[in-house]
Formats: structure tokens, sequence, C-alpha cells
């Protein structure tokens, strides 16, 4: 079941990323209509954050592309926001809250350009929306997880972007940041952004989002949550890897052959 | 009037590499630096014999590209040729550090460095260096001239590329995320880094300039919270290592270089006992006696 | 040329034992070395190779005399003080591992060029041999030198070969090791004691400043031999042997020469020779791969192309020019023109005048190839659920890998599909329907 919308936030195209020459995504091929609220689902080692790394050119791809809003990344990076996994950090860097959500208007200063006080307001009043405002000129390594999570949505809201990225922004957090976040999440969503978060509770997956990745190294189901949340694509997303896939994947990596043949 | 010139030498070295070293120190890459700052002397030797002179620009810029070199080799063996990055650091220096001493054996007449100022450098002949004036006045020794350029240099990238340079530091994934190449910056911080450790090499040789890339950052990572108080108490670290271990050296008749970074590392053990928050005894106490910052 | 022959001969005494001290010493280091690189301590063994230095000026100093027990001993005491500086560094504070060798690297070091320049002040006649730990220098050990620091560095060698399970599974799985009851902190302990002897025996013929060569270098060569770490600690041990004889050599045939910067040349040189050449891991042997990789594609491109014309027409033995077959595969002309002399030579081509056919094995691999590529189109579709538009690109690759065992399982979890996505039949081997075929492939 992969359902396909015209006019998509995210269009992603016969993409196959390897890792060590080994393929960890076949041939994902899909599309996430804008103004949603979707979840990435699958067991572990599914290549649920692959996925939205190699989105934002942060991995490189065999074969395939991704496009926003039907444009290449390049052309509209200002109008997406990418949020990595908050262990992906050292949370020892010398920087508050407020830093770090600062460093959200980055993207909209040019090269060599300081931010000016009205990005200072700006990120000021993001972490205000999460919450943080009390803790602004906190140490980050002072904060809690949840709320060093927080302060990566901060950080997010600052960029005032379209579509927003996230890698388990789950993972670890007190059940009140999760609920507080799934609000703000919701909130966007209504504003008309578009939110793809990476998620690894299937109990919540159907409460949170109203469009539905399965993932398992495949794709095996893309659509709105009623449809694709059906006992038969769950089991078969969390059933097991395809034996002959991975064959061939240790194959490739073996002979070191190319996943794709060079163009040419 | 000699021991002006050598303290202001010392705290030049400090201030250029305490400044590049924070960033180093916040990457977990200071041994990349201690790689540097031992494989820029083959570069320096060859410069030396190419040009047969003490031309600055030869000297740094072919130096400086070796040291760059050799950052590259250290990336291409551990991606491409898959050694652990530990290893190939280790493997990379020694080798080029090994030819540079090599090189300095065979070619002893011609090139005015010797395998022990290669260590510990000479940076008491750094008075005897002048340059003058056509009219003969005296401009002060060549060597912080030299030194002052390159710490302009270094101050002009930290505070034009402030921010690029924290957010790759902080967080790669999002900076390459939002269009700041972590590549290109990579490199810059890595010429810098050479290009200060070549202009270094000379007076205070390969060991000092590693204690004043990494020990000076640490220490001021111990008393603060914030990135350009950092950087600015590293560079307060680094000139009181300089005086102090002037004043060390003469007092025990030793080499002055060794002396610095001697009490650089006092500096660090003193920020270890007696930092508020990061100190061994704070820690201790915060641990038994209060709790983790709790949940809003 | 006399001393070559010297040293190479063994005729002098002295010379005799130094080599064999050295060759004790480098296989010592290396061994040793070999688990300091795997677990990933090469850079603290750096900085413990640096921070001998004020130890053997601190034994000088007390004891007046460079008796080699007394540097030994001092050098011991400074060598582990570094390890636990580093240690308690890394572990009570923020400041993170890589700083905290880089801090005990310098500051210890620093003490000890300290320690040197001020003893060399003094100017007391006995300390003038002591900077040769610097740089270091085989041949002016003496006899006692050899029997004690030789001593240790068989003694090393012997503990490796004794504890050496327990050693192999401490590097790899800690966890492991220690749920099956091994006493890791123990062990822990008598490899980092062994790391820092195998320092303090090393910087006889290398030197402080460039001891870690001598413990990373020849384990970092020796990995790319091998994937068997037994293998690879007896490698690098003949690596760190190689590495004793030449500073052995140079330091007697070159006296003026520092020795330790020869030895880590030679042994860098082991090392970028078995970065090119090492059989499996080397540069030379994934060109290679790749090479043949590319070649055994576009013979098979070919021989699908071939195939697929013969299909069209259903007359598989027509011939077909050059031209006509780059009309329906696109390459290189140049690749096109030596894969087909290839095939030929392989006798899966004849050339007759003015164009190709297919020889029967021709037909056979050709046909393979084409059933490989709708099969795995089939499978895409079928089990990835890809649109028929999208399943072309992948199988263009995957044709080429399938070993035979795969490709039966591929067919026989179809359940053997007459057609592909865009209905091209799948052409299978007569009566091979059941059965697994046999090698057909790469033949």
């Amino acid at each position: 079941m992969i359902i396909h919308v015209e006019n998509p936030a995210l269009e992603i195209h016969n993409l196959t990323v390897s890792y060590h020459r080994k393929p960890v995504l076949w041939d994902i091929d899909l599309t996430v209509p804008q103004g949603t609220l979707a979840g990435i689902i699958g067991p572990n080692g599914a290549g649920k954050s692959t996925l939205i790394k190699s989105v934002m050119g942060l991995l490189p791809a065999d074969s395939g592309y991704a496009q926003m809003f039907g444009e290449p990344l390049d052309r509209v990076r200002r109008r997406v926001s990418y949020v990595p996994q908050r262990e992906s950090v050292d949370w020892d860097f010398p920087a508050s809250a407020l830093d770090v959500a600062l460093m959200g208007r980055y993207a909209r200063l040019g090269l060599f350009r300081r931010p000016r006080a009205a990005d200072r307001e700006m990120a000021m009043d993001c972490l205000k929306k999460v919450g943080m405002d009390g803790f602004a000129a906190r140490q980050i390594s002072q904060l809690s997880g949840g709320q060093q999570q927080r302060v990566f949505l901060a950080r997010a809201l600052a960029q005032d972007a379209d579509l927003y990225l996230m890698d388990e922004p789950f993972a670890g957090i007190d059940a009140a940041t999760e609920a507080a976040v799934i609000q703000l999440l919701t909130e966007m969503k209504q504003a008309g952004k578009t939110v793809i978060v990476v998620h690894h509770d299937l109990q919540s997956a159907a409460d949170y989002f109203d469009w539905i990745v399965l993932l398992n190294m495949r794709l095996v189901a893309s659509g709105p949550t009623d449809q694709i949340f059906t006992q038969e694509l769950l089991e078969r997303a969390y059933g097991g890897r395809l034996n002959v896939l991975s064959q061939v994947g240790e194959l490739l990596q073996k002979q070191q052959f190319p996943a794709r043949e060079r163009k040419g | 009037m000699d021991a002006f010139w050598i303290i202001l030498t010392g705290s030049l070295v400090a201030i250029s590499c305490g400044t590049l070293g924070c960033y180093l120190v916040l990457r977990k890459m200071a041994m990349v630096g201690d790689a540097i700052s031992h494989a820029v002397l083959p570069g320096i030797v060859l410069a030396f014999l190419f040009s047969g002179s003490r031309d600055p620009f030869t000297m740094l810029l072919g130096a400086g590209a070796v040291g760059l070199l050799s950052t590259f080799l250290i990336e291409t063996i551990h991606r491409r040729g898959q050694l652990q990055e530990d290893a190939s650091i280790g493997v990379v220096f020694t080798f080029l550090f090994a030819v540079g001493v090599i090189l300095i054996s065979m070619y002893a007449g011609q090139v005015d460095l010797d395998q022990d100022c290669v260590l510990y450098g000479e940076i008491a002949y750094v008075p005897l260096d002048l340059l003058y004036t056509k009219s003969g006045a005296s401009l002060g020794p060549r060597t912080v001239w030299i030194l002052g350029g390159v710490l302009l240099a270094v101050i002009a990238l930290v505070s034009f590329a402030y921010k690029e340079l924290a957010a790759t530091t902080f967080d790669s994934q999002f900076a390459a995320a939002i269009g700041i190449s972590t590549t290109l910056w990579h490199y810059a911080l890595m010429g810098a880094v050479s290009l200060t450790t070549v202009a270094s090499f000379e007076s205070v040789g390969a060991v000092l300039v590693v204690a004043f890339l990494v020990i000076p950052p640490a220490t001021a990572f111990l008393l603060t919270d914030k990135l350009p108080v950092m950087l600015g108490l590293s560079a307060v670290v680094g000139i009181l290592s300089a005086a102090g271990g002037y004043a060390l050296a003469v007092a025990i008749d030793g080499s002055i270089a060794g002396a610095m970074a001697v009490v650089g590392g006092a500096e660090f053990a003193l920020a270890l006992l007696f930092s508020p928050r990061y100190g061994i005894p704070a820690r201790i106490k915060r641990k038994t006696h209060e709790e983790l910052p709790s949940v809003s | 040329m006399d001393t070559i022959l010297d040293a190479l001969m063994l005729s002098n005494p002295n010379v005799r034992y130094v080599v064999f001290g050295s060759v004790l010493l480098g296989c010592a280091a290396a061994v040793v070395g070999a688990f300091t690189v795997l677990r990933k301590r090469s850079l603290v063994g750096d900085a413990v190779a640096h921070s001998v230095l004020p130890g053997v000026c601190g034994a000088f100093l007390v004891t007046q005399t460079k008796h080699p027990l007394a540097l030994l001993i001092g050098a011991f005491i400074s060598g582990w003080l570094s390890l636990v500086v580093i240690d308690f560094i890394t572990r009570k504070t923020r400041v993170k591992e890589d700083s905290a060798i880089g801090i005990v690297l310098s500051v210890f070091f620093g003490a000890g060029i300290l320690m040197l320049t001020a003893i060399q002040q003094t100017g007391s006649a006995a300390q003038s041999g002591l900077d040769k730990f610097l740089f270091g220098k085989a041949a002016s050990m003496l006899l006692d030198d050899v029997m004690i620091f030789g001593g240790v560095a068989a003694l090393l060698i012997a503990i490796v070969a004794l504890f050496f399970k327990e050693f192999f599974l401490l590097s790899f799985d800690r966890d492991f090791a220690r749920v099956i009851g091994l006493r890791v902190p123990l062990l822990d302990l008598l490899l980092s004691t062994m790391t820092v002897l195998a320092v303090v025996v090393g910087i006889q013929a290398v030197g402080v400043v460039l001891m870690a060569a001598l413990l990373i270098t020849p384990a970092a060569a020796a990995r790319y031999w091998t994937e068997r770490l037994g293998i690879m600690v007896v490698l690098a041990g003949l690596f760190g042997m190689m590495a004793g004889v030449t500073g052995a050599y140079i330091s007697t045939a070159a006296p003026s020469m520092p020795t330790g910067p020869w030895i880590v040349v030679v042994t860098s040189v082991v090392f970028l020779l078995s970065v090119l050449f090492a059989p499996r891991r080397g540069v030379v042997a994934q060109a290679v791969r790749y090479k043949r990789n590319r070649t055994q594609i576009t013979d098979e491109n070919i021989l699908k192309a071939l195939y697929q014309m013969g299909e069209s027409a259903s007359e598989f033995t027509t011939v077909h020019s050059t031209e006509e077959i780059h009309g329906h595969r696109r390459m290189q002309l140049l690749t096109l023109q030596q894969g087909l002399a290839r095939l030929r030579r392989q006798g899966y081509v004849e050339h007759h005048h003015r164009g190709w056919c297919l020889t029967s094995e021709g037909i056979e691999r050709g046909k393979r190839v084409a059933r490989l590529h709708r099969l795995w189109e089939v499978y895409l579709s079928r089990h990835l659920h890809l649109a028929p538009d999208h399943v072309h690109d992948s199988a263009e690759s995957i044709e080429h890998i399938l070993t035979p065992e795969l490709e039966e399982q591929l067919a026989s979890e179809l359940n053997y599909p007459e057609v592909d996505p865009h209905n091209s039949p799948i052409p299978y081997r007569k009566k091979a329907k059941q059965k697994p075929e046999t090698g057909t492939r790469n033949a």
C-alpha cells in the first residue's frame, strides 16, 4: 500500500542508500503531502534515520533523489529544517539554551553575518513556545534530556521553515515533555507546516500521526494512518527482513560491487 | 628587555594556539593538533632547502601546506583505507616527523635547525634576530612580527567566521543541513592550525605548540560555559604560562619551552581543583548534596 | 662496507648483541602495540612514550648513574603515572580523552625537557648520553642494557603468548569477557603495565618522541594482511623485528644519524606497502576487483544485448554488426569493441564477416543475464511494491551479481513467474525449473 499525492512536501524517488557498500535502503519511492504530521516507523535498523539523513544530503545516495516542494534541497534549504538525534551532539559544548536556539537563525544570515537583535528576540520567542524561556541562559549540559530536546525544537522553530524533518525527537524524554512536544507539532501542522518524524514507538504512532511511512530496509507502506495501520502491513514491516534482499546486500558488499551501474 | 621579548613571543604563540585549540578541544580533535604540530617539520626543512632563506612567506605557505596534507592523509587512511582514526593519526605524524628529523641530519649544514631545537625550540634566541628600519632603528625581533601577523589572521578568522565555526563544531549535521559546508570549515581550521604551528615552531618547538593548543583551552573549558569567555580565558591562561614558564626556566636554568608547558600543566591542575562548577571537589559536593536539575 | 658486513655477519660480538637486543625490543613493542591499537589506545601509547622522559631524567638525578635498572624503574613510574592521570582526567572531569592525552603528553614531556636541559647545564659528564633517549640510539646499548631490556622484552612476548586467549577476548568484546568470568580489570591492568614496559624498552632503539610508531605502525600494517588476530600479532611482531634490525644497522653504520627516525621510516614503508599490496584490503587488490567487476558488467551487457536482439527476431544466431549492437546498448564504442574481442577469445561470440553472433555458450549466458534481470524486476515489484517503470535500474546492477543459489531461491520464492513486469517472458533453462543450476556464471 503506497499512496502517492500531488504537490507533495517531500518526494523521494527511487532512493537507494548504502553503508560500506551494503544497501541499507532499497529503492525508496514515496510522497508525503503538505500540512501533515507524518511518522516514519519501523523496527531497529530499518534505515529510518538513514532515510532522512540522505534526504538532507548528509549521506550520499547510490541512486535516486529527494525533492521538497518540487525542488532539489539546495534551492529550498531555507524552507527545510532538520533536527538530528539528541545524542548526536556533545552537550558539554559551552553554550546556553538561547545560543543554541539562535543557531536556527544562522540559516537566514549570510556568510560572516552576525545575528542581530531581531534574531535574538525571535530565538527567545521560540524558547518560550517550547516552555524553555526560563532556562534561556542555562548552560545546555545543565538541562535534562527532555529540556535539551525542547531546545533543539526551539532551534528548529527559529528557522521558520515549512518542512521539518526530526530524528527521534521522543527518544529518552519524559512523558510530560512528550505530551508538550506532540502538542507543539500538532499546532505546527495546523499552521500549515509539514512535520516528518522518525519514531520508534508503535503504540503511540497511530495517535500521533496522520500519515505513516512503514519502513524496513525497503518501503513497506506509505499513506494515511487509518489505511496503513493494519495488522497485515505492520506484520510485514516488523516481521523480519526479506531474506533474498539481505543476501544480495551482503553479496554486493563482499564483492565490492556497485549497487548501481555507473552511468555513462 | 630580552625577558620581555621572550614572554611576548610565548604569549603570541599561546594566544594564537589557544584560540584555535578551543575549537580543536571542542571538536575532540586535540590529537590532530598534536599530529599537525609534528607533521609540519619536513615542510619547514624543505622550505629552508628550496628557498635557501627564512623568507616567512615561503615558510608559512610551504610548510603550512604540509600540515594540511597531513590532516588529509589522516582522513584518507581512516576513511578509504579503513584504519581506525587513532592509529591513522599515529602512523601519519610519526612518519612525517621522522622524515623531517632525517632531513635535518642530512642537510645539517644548510638548515638552520637542529634535532633538539625541533622539540623545544630556541625561544631564548628570539631577541637576537632583530628587524631594522632603513635608518637602522630596531623594530624588535623578526619572530614577534611574524607571530603578531599570524595572531591577527587567527583573530580575524574566529571573529568573522564565529557562527560558522560554532555551528560546525557544536552540531555538524545541523550545520550541513542549513548549508554551512563542514568540509570547508574543517580545512579552514586545520589550515589555520598548520600556519600557526609553522610560525611558532622555530621559536618554541613542537612540544610547546601542542601544550598551547590543548592546555589553555582545556583549562578554560573547566572554568566557563560560554564560548567567547572560553576563548578569552584560554588567552589569559596562555599568557600566564608564558610568563610563569619564563620565570621557572630562569630559576632552574632549563628549557623555556619545557617550563612553559609545565606551568600550563600546573594551571590546569589548579582549575581542576578549584573550578567552582567543574572542579573535582565541586563535582563531588554536587553529587552528594544536590540532585540533577529537575524538569520544569 | 665493513660495517654492513659486520652487522650482517654479526661477527663483532658488540654488534651481535645490539642486533639481538634490538630485534627483541622491536618485536616486543609491536606485539604489545597490536593490543594497544586494537583497544583503540594508540594515542595513549604515544602519551606514555613521551611521559617516560621525566622518569628517565629523575632516575638519573636520584642515582647519578645511567644504570639500566634505575632508568627502567624511573621510566616505568612516570609512564604509569601518565596513564593514571589520563584516566583520572577523562573520568572525573568534562575534559574528553583526546584533550587529556594532549595535556599529559605535553606537560610530562615538557617537564622531561626541562629536567634534561637543567641537567645538561650542570655539566656533569655522565649525563651527556641522556639525550639519546629523545631519538634513540640502539648502538650505544651495552651488554648490561641488552640483558635487562632484552630480558624485559622477552618476558613481554612470553606473557602475550601465555595470555593470548584472554587478551583476544578483552580487545574483541569486553562485555563478553566479563560475562564469561574473566577478570577484566586485572587484565586491563596487566595490558597497561605491559604497554608501559614495551615503551620503556623500546625507547632504547627509537627514542621517546617516535616510540609511538613502534607500537602503532607495525600493528596497523599487519591489520591489512589478515582478519585473524593471531596472525596479525605475529605479523606485527615480525615487522617490529625488521624495525629493530634496521635501527641496529643504521646506528652502527651511520653513527651520526638518529636511529629512531630511520626505524620509523622503514616501518612506515612497510605500512605503505601493506596498504597498497595486501591481498583483500590493499588498494591494488581493490582496484583489480573493481576492474574485474566492470569487465564482467560490460561482457554480460553485451551478451544480454545480443540475446535480446535475437529474442525479438526469435533467432539467436543472427550476425549483428558492431554498430547494431552499439545502437541497442549504449556504451563507449571502444569498450564495446574490447568487450567483443574478449568474449570471442572466451568463446561466447563468434566473429563473422562484418558482424558478431552468439555461440551456444553465449546464448546461455546472455539468457541467464536476461533471466536474472527479469526475475529481479518481478521481485522488486512484488516485494518492494515498486511500479514497473522503477524496477529497471536496480535490475541492471543486480543481474550481474546473483549466484546460482540465490537465483534458484529467488525463482522458487517467486514461484517461477512467466513474465516480468513489462510482460517480457522470463527465459528459464530447459528442464532446470526444479533443480538448482550448476555454475554457469564466471565460467
